[in-house]
């Protein structure tokens, strides 16, 4: 079986990496490009455990082939702190304890940043729309939702 | 495992030819939300993959001079959503693409995909018939239309034929007094699949229903149009006992099966409901038209 070889930009960095046809996107970040903060929860859609960004939209990593990465600017977790600085999300979700076994985080923090940066001033029924592709096991939601509420608010201060 | 090649093709002409000679042994790659599902439980191990998302046609939404939209098939949900005039012209269908999955999924997802998976359920394609919306085809043997009612075939089965690609929808132009609906019936607010979907379509002038057209989804083999419904509808001012007759006419053209998600007579009486519903937010929809 020949290899496809996929040029594409991943938080801003240009990266190439082998892939075979049929290989998700989620596979290539874990496996070829060693990017394992996009987690595979159920590989069918539902979970949103492994959501990143392509060209600005969000998307579930597994519902993607890598082969159509090619060209394209992909935004994974790893990106999301800038510098060693925390997104205001990655903070509020730290002191507000919005997690608690870890897994969903990077997809719900994902979703949240792509919820806000198209609604900045959502209401706690946008939240719970905006984040219902992602499940979490452990929190019951609520302190995820205001988290994102609480972040949503500060940076609108700062803004 | 079987070898998978994958094409990305910038013209409909290549797309046709290399999906045809691949003689059923290829899929149609949109959003895969549909497809890359079944990739991973082994229901479809397709030899060839075509991607249509490079084929400009393919990916457009093109409002015409006439008045008339052209949503090309690979067009996403949120590309539906994002455009400035889309949802403002048919609120009805946008509501019910916007049904589909999570922004994730949405992200990908396309109208397109949701027609050509055949699901009984699909949410778009019961207000894509109410819209009146025709589809383009292509194949070896050319370009054909066909309105969206007559697209499914049954359960995950359609009346494309061998090597055919659904190319775009096109829904026509909107008279004054017109407005549209999509309602749903789940048994949560989000993440679901529909146990009854209704769309209804109008227009009205001095307050008389003059053009109507309903779509039930999750009832039947296939989603399907009811003609007896808008018939029920045509001439009236909308009071208790047209909308009574318009929803026993969806109640009657039910042949729903029962299962986990609700029984037959529930999905019967629930169509009915549905109906009036629907009815009530596309006429108010129209007086604001």
């Amino acid at each position: 079986m020949s290899k496809m070889h996929v040029s594409t930009t991943i938080n801003g960095e240009p990266m190439e990496f082998l892939c075979e046809a049929h290989d998700s996107m989620l596979d290539a970040l874990r496996g070829p490009l060693g990017l394992t903060g996009a987690k595979e929860g159920c590989g069918t859609g539902d979970c949103g455990a492994c959501s990143i960004t392509v060209d600005g939209r969000l998307i579930c990593a597994c519902l993607m082939l890598a082969v159509e990465s090619e060209g394209k600017s992909l935004g994974t977790i790893e990106g999301m702190s800038q510098g060693g600085d925390l997104h205001p999300l990655q903070r509020k979700f730290l002191e507000m304890a919005a997690l608690q076994c870890g897994i969903c985080t990077p997809g719900v923090l994902i979703a949240a940043k792509a919820l806000l940066e198209h609604n900045p001033n959502p209401t706690e029924t946008e939240v719970r729309f905006g984040l219902a592709g992602n499940l979490c096991r452990c929190t019951g939601y609520d302190k995820i939702v205001r988290a994102v509420m609480e972040t949503a608010a500060e940076m609108r201060g700062a803004a | 495992m079987t070898d998978t090649r994958y094409l990305a093709p910038q013209t409909l002409d290549e797309a046709v030819s290399a999906f045809a000679a691949a003689q059923g042994a290829a899929r149609i790659l949109a959003g895969g939300t549909d497809l890359l599902v079944q990739m991973r439980a082994g229901v479809a191990t397709p030899g060839l993959i075509v991607d249509i998302k490079k084929i400009g046609e393919m990916n457009r939404i093109t409002e015409n001079a006439d008045g008339s939209f052209t949503v090309g098939a690979a067009v996403s949900a949120v590309s539906l959503a994002d455009h400035p005039r889309f949802g403002t012209v048919w609120p009805g269908v946008l509501e019910a693409v916007n049904l589909i999955g999570s922004k994730q999924v949405q992200g990908r997802a396309s109208p397109g995909g949701n027609l050509c998976n055949g699901s009984p359920a699909g949410d778009s394609v019961p207000a894509m018939i109410a819209a009146g919306a025709v589809v383009t085809i292509q194949g070896p043997n050319g370009r054909r239309q066909m309105p969206v009612e007559a697209f499914p075939a049954g359960p995950g089965k359609t009346n494309l034929a061998p090597g055919e690609i659904l190319v775009s929808f096109t829904l026509p132009a909107r008279p004054a007094g017109s407005g549209d609906a999509y309602l749903r019936m789940i048994p949560r607010t989000e993440m679901d699949i529909a146990v009854v979907g209704c769309g209804v379509s109008l227009t009205m002038k001095d307050g008389v229903c003059i053009a109507a057209r309903v779509g039930l989804g999750a009832v039947a083999p296939t989603v399907m149009l009811v003609e007896d419904a808008a018939k029920a509808l045509i001439g009236t001012r909308l009071e208790p006992a047209a909308l009574a007759a318009a929803a026993a006419a969806c109640s009657a053209a039910c042949r729903p099966i029962n299962d986990k998600r609700g029984t037959i007579a529930y999905r019967t009486k629930v169509a009915g409901v549905l109906l009036k519903r629907a009815v009530a937010i596309a006429a108010e929809r129209a007086s604001r038209s």
